[in-house]
C-alpha cells in the first residue's frame, strides 16, 4: 500500500470518528426521558403559549432527525429541516447553546477554560515524558540495580493508584507549603503582573506534580523495556565492535531506535491523560475543562456537558491522528499493512 | 481445563502471584463476610453528638468516625462488597464481549472483521472518563449502569488481543485437519481455537478487574456514585468534601489505600499470569512494547506459543 493511501485511510478513519462523535452527543442528550423544556421552565403558571414560544425557540417542535411527512410530499428540505441539522449548523457557526446554570455561551465558557487545561496537560505530559525517558534510559543501562527495582516498584504502584486519591495524598503531605485549590489567590488579578503569574505558578505545581509523578511511570516502563531491545540488536554489537564509546552508542543508535514506540504510546495513553486531568482539576479546584465538566455533571449543566464531551474527544482523536502520521515518518521501515 | 492445572501450577511457583492471591483472599473474605466483621451496622440509625464526628480512632472505633458519626471501619468492610462486585462483574462482562468480537473477527476476517476492528478503533480513541461521565450523568446513576457502561469501554483490548492470537491459530495444522474432518464453525471455534486464547483472555479479565475497580471509584468520586451504595469511591467522595479540611486521615486514606491495596494484589496476579502466557517475559518488565506497537497495528505478536500444547 501506498504512503499516501495510508494517510488518506487514517484521515478517513479520524473524520469518521468525529462523525460519529458528533451524532452521539447529539442522540444522547435527545433520548433524555421527559420534555427538555421542562428543563427551562420553573413556574406552572406559565401559558400554554409561551410554553409553545420557548419549543419554537429553541427548535423544539421540529422532529429529532427526519421529517417523514414532508419526505413524503417530496420536499426534501423540509425533510431535513430538524433538530439534528440546526445543531450540526450551529455546531459549524461555533454556537454550541446556552449553559443551563449560567446562562452564559458553553463556546465562550470553554474558550475561556480551554488554555488552562492545555497550560496543565503540557506542563504536566511534557515532564512526565521527559522524566520517564530519562529514568527508562538510566534503568535499562543499569538493569538489576537498585534504581531499577525502584523504577518497577513505582511503576507497580503508580499502577495500582486511582488519580484523585494520589492528588489527595498530595494535598495532605504539601498542606501548609503550597497552595492546595485554585488558580490564583483570590484578589490577586492579571493586571498585578508579576506576582499574579507566581501566585498561579505555585498553584500550578501540586496539579503538575500529581500528573507528572503518575504518568511518567508508563513512559519509564516503555522506555526501559525498549532501550533493552535495542540493545540486543546486532547493529548494537556492531557499533561496539566499532569502538564507539558506551555514550556515543546510547546517542547514536538505541536513543533514536527506542524512542519509536513512545510516539504511540503517548498518544495511547493521551486520552487516559484527559481522564486524569478531569480528576486532577477536580481535586486542585483547578477551573479548567475539567473541573467544568465535573461541575456540569454535579448541576445537570447538559449544554456545558455536552460541549466538553465534544472538545475533549475531538482534541484526542486529532492527537491520536497526528501520532499516527508522525511515526510513518519517524520509521520509515513502517510498512502500513 | 488441562490447561488450566497447568496454568494454576506455574502460578503456585511465583512468590509474587502469591502475595497477590493473599492479599486478595484477604478482601474477597472481608466482603463476603461483612456482616460478621464489620463492628457495627453503617445502616443502623444512630444518634450524633457533634463530638462524634469525624471523631479521630479511638478504642470503640478503630478508624474513627465518619462526617456522619458512623464507624469509618464498618463502611471499609462493606465498601469491599460493592467494589470487588463491580470488578468481578463487569471485567467478566468486557471479557465475554471482547473474547466474542475477537473470535469472531479473527476466525471470519473479511468485512465482518473490518467493522468488528473499526467499533474496536473507535471505542479505544475516544477519552474513556469523559464518555462515562456524560453517559452516567445522562442515564441517571445506579450501581447496573456503572457496571454496564464499564464492560462496553473496557472489552476493546481483549478483543485486539484475541484477533491476533486468532488469526495465527486458525492456520495452524490441527484446525485445518479438524475442518477437514468436517468440524462446523463454531465447533473450531469453541473447541480448538477458544482453548488456546484462554490462558491470555483470563490473564487480560484479571488486569481488567483493577480498572474497572479504578472505574468505578473514580466515578464516585466525581459524584456519579450509586447512590444508594457504599462503595470506597463514594466514601472518598465524601471525604474529601467534608475531611480534607479538618485533615481527617482515618476518614480519607483508608478507603483510598483499600483500593490500591485491591489493584495492587490484582496487578500481581495478572502478571504472574502475563508470564504464563509468554514466557519470554521472564526479565520482571510489566510492558512490552513491542507487543504493545504491535498490537497498535493490528498485527499478531506471539509467533511463539511455547506454552500452548499443539493438540489437546
Amino acid at each position: 500500500m501506498q504512503r499516501s493511501d495510508y494517510f488518506i485511510r487514517k484521515i478517513g478513519f479520524a473524520i469518521a470518528t468525529l462523525v460519529v462523535v458528533i451524532i452521539f452527543n447529539f442522540f444522547l442528550f435527545r433520548i433524555l426521558p421527559g420534555d427538555p423544556v421542562k428543563l427551562i421552565i420553573h413556574s406552572p403558571r406559565m401559558t400554554r403559549e409561551a410554553q409553545e414560544r420557548i419549543r419554537e425557540t429553541f427548535g423544539l417542535d421540529r422532529p429529532v432527525w427526519l421529517d417523514v411527512e414532508s419526505l413524503k410530499d417530496g420536499d426534501f428540505r423540509g425533510a431535513f429541516d430538524t433538530q439534528f441539522t440546526a445543531y450540526v449548523g450551529n455546531l459549524f457557526r461555533g454556537d454550541l447553546g446556552v449553559s443551563f446554570a449560567t446562562r452564559t455561551d458553553v463556546a465562550e465558557l470553554l474558550r475561556e477554560r480551554l488554555w488552562r487545561t492545555v497550560v496543565l496537560i503540557l506542563l504536566g505530559e511534557t515532564l512526565a515524558i521527559v522524566l520517564g525517558i530519562g529514568l527508562g534510559l538510566l534503568a535499562a543501562w543499569r538493569r538489576g540495580s537498585k534504581l531499577d527495582t525502584g523504577i518497577l516498584l513505582w511503576g507497580l504502584f503508580t499502577w495500582a493508584m486511582p488519580t484523585f486519591f494520589f492528588g489527595i495524598i498530595l494535598i495532605m503531605l504539601a498542606r501548609g507549603f503550597l497552595p492546595v485549590g485554585g488558580m490564583a489567590t483570590p484578589g490577586l488579578r492579571p493586571a498585578d503582573g508579576w506576582i499574579f503569574w507566581k501566585d498561579v505558578g505555585k498553584h500550578l505545581i501540586l496539579p503538575t506534580l500529581t500528573l507528572t509523578l503518575l504518568y511518567m511511570s508508563e513512559y519509564m516502563l516503555i522506555m526501559r523495556s525498549s532501550v533493552v531491545e535495542v540493545l540486543s540488536e546486532d547493529y548494537v554489537l556492531t557499533a561496539k565492535a566499532k569502538g564507539l564509546s558506551t555514550f556515543e552508542i546510547f546517542r547514536r543508535h538505541v536513543l533514536k531506535n527506542s524512542m519509536l514506540p513512545m510516539v504511540t504510546i503517548i498518544a495511547l495513553t493521551l486520552g487516559y491523560t484527559v481522564g486524569g486531568t478531569i480528576q486532577v482539576e477536580t481535586v486542585f479546584s483547578w477551573p479548567g475543562l475539567g473541573r467544568l465538566m465535573f461541575e456540569a455533571v454535579q448541576k445537570r449543566d447538559y449544554p456545558v456537558l455536552q460541549g466538553t464531551f465534544l472538545i475533549l474527544a475531538v482534541s484526542v482523536i486529532l492527537a491520536n491522528l497526528l501520532a499516527d502520521l508522525l511515526y510513518t515518518f519517524l520509521d520509515p521501515r513502517v510498512q502500513p499493512d | 481445563m488441562d490447561q488450566l492445572r497447568k496454568t494454576w501450577q506455574v502460578l503456585r511457583r511465583n512468590p509474587m502471584a502469591i502475595v497477590g492471591i493473599v492479599m486478595l483472599l484477604f478482601v474477597l473474605i472481608m466482603a463476603i463476610f461483612a456482616p460478621l466483621l464489620a463492628p457495627y451496622d453503617p445502616e443502623e440509625h444512630i444518634d450524633v453528638a457533634i463530638s462524634d464526628i469525624l471523631a479521630p480512632p479511638d478504642a470503640e472505633h478503630l478508624l474513627g468516625r465518619d462526617d456522619a458519626g458512623k464507624d469509618v471501619l464498618s463502611s471499609l468492610i462493606y465498601g469491599a462488597r460493592v467494589s470487588l462486585m463491580v470488578g468481578f462483574v463487569s471485567s467478566f462482562f468486557s471479557m465475554f464481549i471482547g473474547t466474542t468480537v475477537g473470535l469472531v473477527a479473527g476466525y471470519y476476517g473479511g468485512r465482518v472483521s473490518n467493522v468488528l476492528m473499526r467499533i474496536t478503533d473507535f471505542l479505544m480513541v475516544i477519552p474513556d472518563l469523559p464518555l462515562m461521565l456524560v453517559i452516567i450523568s445522562v442515564w441517571g446513576r445506579g450501581i447496573w449502569k456503572i457496571i454496564l457502561v464499564i464492560s462496553i469501554l473496557y472489552w476493546t483490548y481483549t478483543a485486539r488481543l484475541v484477533r491476533s492470537q486468532v488469526l495465527s491459530i486458525k492456520e495452524r495444522q490441527y484446525v485445518l485437519r479438524a475442518r477437514a474432518l468436517g468440524a462446523n464453525n463454531f465447533r473450531i471455534i469453541t473447541r480448538h481455537i477458544l482453548p488456546q486464547v484462554l490462558p491470555l483472555i483470563i490473564a487480560q479479565g484479571v488486569l481488567d478487574i483493577s480498572s474497572s475497580i479504578i472505574a468505578e471509584s473514580t466515578l464516585s468520586f466525581l459524584g456519579l456514585g450509586d447512590p444508594t451504595l457504599i462503595s470506597w469511591g463514594m466514601m472518598l467522595n465524601f471525604a474529601f468534601e467534608r475531611a480534607v479540611s479538618r485533615m481527617a486521615w482515618w476518614f480519607l486514606l483508608p478507603p483510598g489505600f483499600a483500593i490500591v491495596w485491591v489493584s495492587l494484589a490484582i496487578i500481581l496476579i495478572g502478571n504472574a499470569f502475563e508470564e504464563i502466557v509468554n514466557p519470554r517475559l521472564k526479565t520482571h518488565h510489566l510492558f512490552n512494547p513491542r507487543k504493545m506497537v504491535s498490537l497498535l497495528m493490528g498485527k499478531p505478536f506471539l509467533v511463539e506459543t511455547e506454552t500452548s500444547p499443539e493438540v489437546e
